[in-house]
C-alpha cells in the first residue's frame, strides 16, 4: 500500500496543524469575525497552498468567514489563519463589521427592520 | 471534516452570490436547548440553504473538569448551523443557531461578540433548559428576546406566566412562534430588532 492510500484521519488535529503550519488562530480572531465579508483581490496561483487557492476561487463575490468555513469544511480557527495569510499578502479584502460593544444605531436597525419586512 | 482540494470546493451556487456592493454584515445568535427548533427557525428565514461551520475545541477548553483516566487532551468538533438574509444591497444579516451542547455556547470564540443580540428559544414543555443561558446572557450584556416555539402538544401559558417562570425582567419581550413558518420566524427577528431599537440611543440632532 502506498503512502497516498493510507487513511488520513480527516478530523485529526495533526492534519489541521499541517494546514496552518502550527498556528492556533487565536491572534487572527481579533481581525476576523464570523461575519467579516471577504472578497478576493487576486487570482489563485499554481504554487499556492490549495486551501489558499480555494478561498480565492470562492470569494469572487463577498462571502462571510463563516460561509468560507462551511464551503471548505474547515474549522473557523483554521480559516482565520489562512485568511490572515491572504490579507497580509493583500490578496483579499476584509470588509468591516459593526464595531464591538456598542448598541447598533437607529439607522442600521431601521434598515434591518425594513429588510425583514420584505421577507 | 474533509477539506476538499481547490478543484473540488464548489463554493456558493451562483444564485446564492451576494452583490459586489455588500459592504457590511451583522449577526444574531439563536440559543436554546436541544430540539427546541433553532435549526428550523434558521432554515425558515434563510435565503440560502443553511450551512454549517465548525470550531475545534479541546476538552479542557470545553470546561470538562473530569480528566481522570484521560491520557491526552482530546479535541471536539462543534458545529453550528447558520443562514443568511440580504437586507439590502450593502447590508447582510446572518442568523446563527448555537450547537446543541450548552457548555460550548459561551466558549465559541467571538460568537456573541459584535452580535446585535440574541433570541432565546424555549420549549414550554422544558423551560428549565433555558434558565442557565438567560442568566449568562444577562451577565454578558447581550440583549435578547425570548421566543416560545409552540409545538402542537405544547401547553399554552399566558406570557406573564412564562415571564414569572423564567424570572425575566419586565422589559424583555416574549413572543410565541411557529419556527416552521417563514413569517412567524421573521417576526421573532423583528421583535428582537424593535427591542434593540428601543434600547439604543435615539439619534442626536
Amino acid at each position: 500500500m502506498s503512502a497516498a492510500d493510507q487513511d488520513w484521519d480527516e478530523d485529526s488535529p495533526e492534519r489541521l496543524y499541517v494546514i496552518t503550519r502550527g498556528r492556533s488562530g487565536l491572534a487572527e480572531r481579533t481581525t476576523f469575525d464570523l461575519v467579516t465579508l471577504i472578497v478576493a483581490r487576486s487570482e489563485p496561483t499554481p504554487t499556492m497552498q490549495p486551501e489558499h487557492a480555494a478561498i480565492l476561487r470562492i470569494c469572487g463575490s463577498p462571502l462571510s468567514v463563516a460561509e468560507i468555513s462551511a464551503h471548505l469544511r474547515l474549522p473557523m480557527s483554521v480559516v482565520t489563519v489562512l485568511l490572515a495569510d491572504l490579507l497580509a499578502e493583500k490578496r483579499i479584502e476584509a470588509r468591516a463589521r459593526v464595531p464591538k460593544a456598542i448598541l447598533p444605531d437607529h439607522a442600521l436597525l431601521e434598515a434591518v427592520i425594513h429588510g425583514l419586512q420584505k421577507l | 471534516m474533509d477539506f476538499r482540494s481547490s478543484e473540488t470546493v464548489l463554493g456558493p451556487e451562483s444564485a446564492d452570490l451576494l452583490p459586489a456592493s455588500a459592504a457590511m454584515a451583522v449577526k444574531v445568535v439563536i440559543v436554546g436547548g436541544f430540539g427546541v427548533g433553532k435549526t428550523t427557525l434558521v432554515g425558515s428565514v434563510s435565503e440560502i440553504r443553511p450551512l454549517s461551520t465548525e470550531e475545534t475545541m479541546t476538552q479542557a477548553g470545553a470546561g470538562v473538569d473530569d480528566t481522570a483516566g484521560v491520557e491526552r487532551k482530546t479535541s471536539t468538533t462543534v458545529a453550528m448551523d447558520f443562514g443568511r438574509i440580504s437586507i439590502n444591497d450593502e447590508l447582510v444579516l446572518y442568523v446563527f443557531g448555537t450547537p446543541g451542547q450548552e457548555r460550548f455556547w459561551f466558549l465559541w470564540n467571538g460568537l456573541f461578540e459584535g452580535a446585535l443580540g440574541a433570541v432565546v428559544m424555549v420549549d414550554t414543555r422544558r423551560l428549565e433548559v433555558s434558565f442557565d443561558v438567560i442568566g449568562r446572557l444577562e451577565d454578558s450584556g447581550v440583549p435578547f428576546v425570548v421566543a416560545a416555539n409552540i409545538f402542537p402538544e405544547s401547553p399554552t401559558y399566558p406570557t406573564e406566566a412564562l415571564r414569572a417562570a423564567l424570572d425575566l425582567p419586565p422589559e424583555v419581550p416574549i413572543v410565541t412562534c411557529d419556527a416552521r413558518t417563514r413569517e412567524s420566524s421573521r417576526d421573532v427577528l423583528m421583535a428582537l430588532m424593535r427591542y434593540l431599537y428601543n434600547l439604543s440611543a435615539p439619534p442626536t440632532r
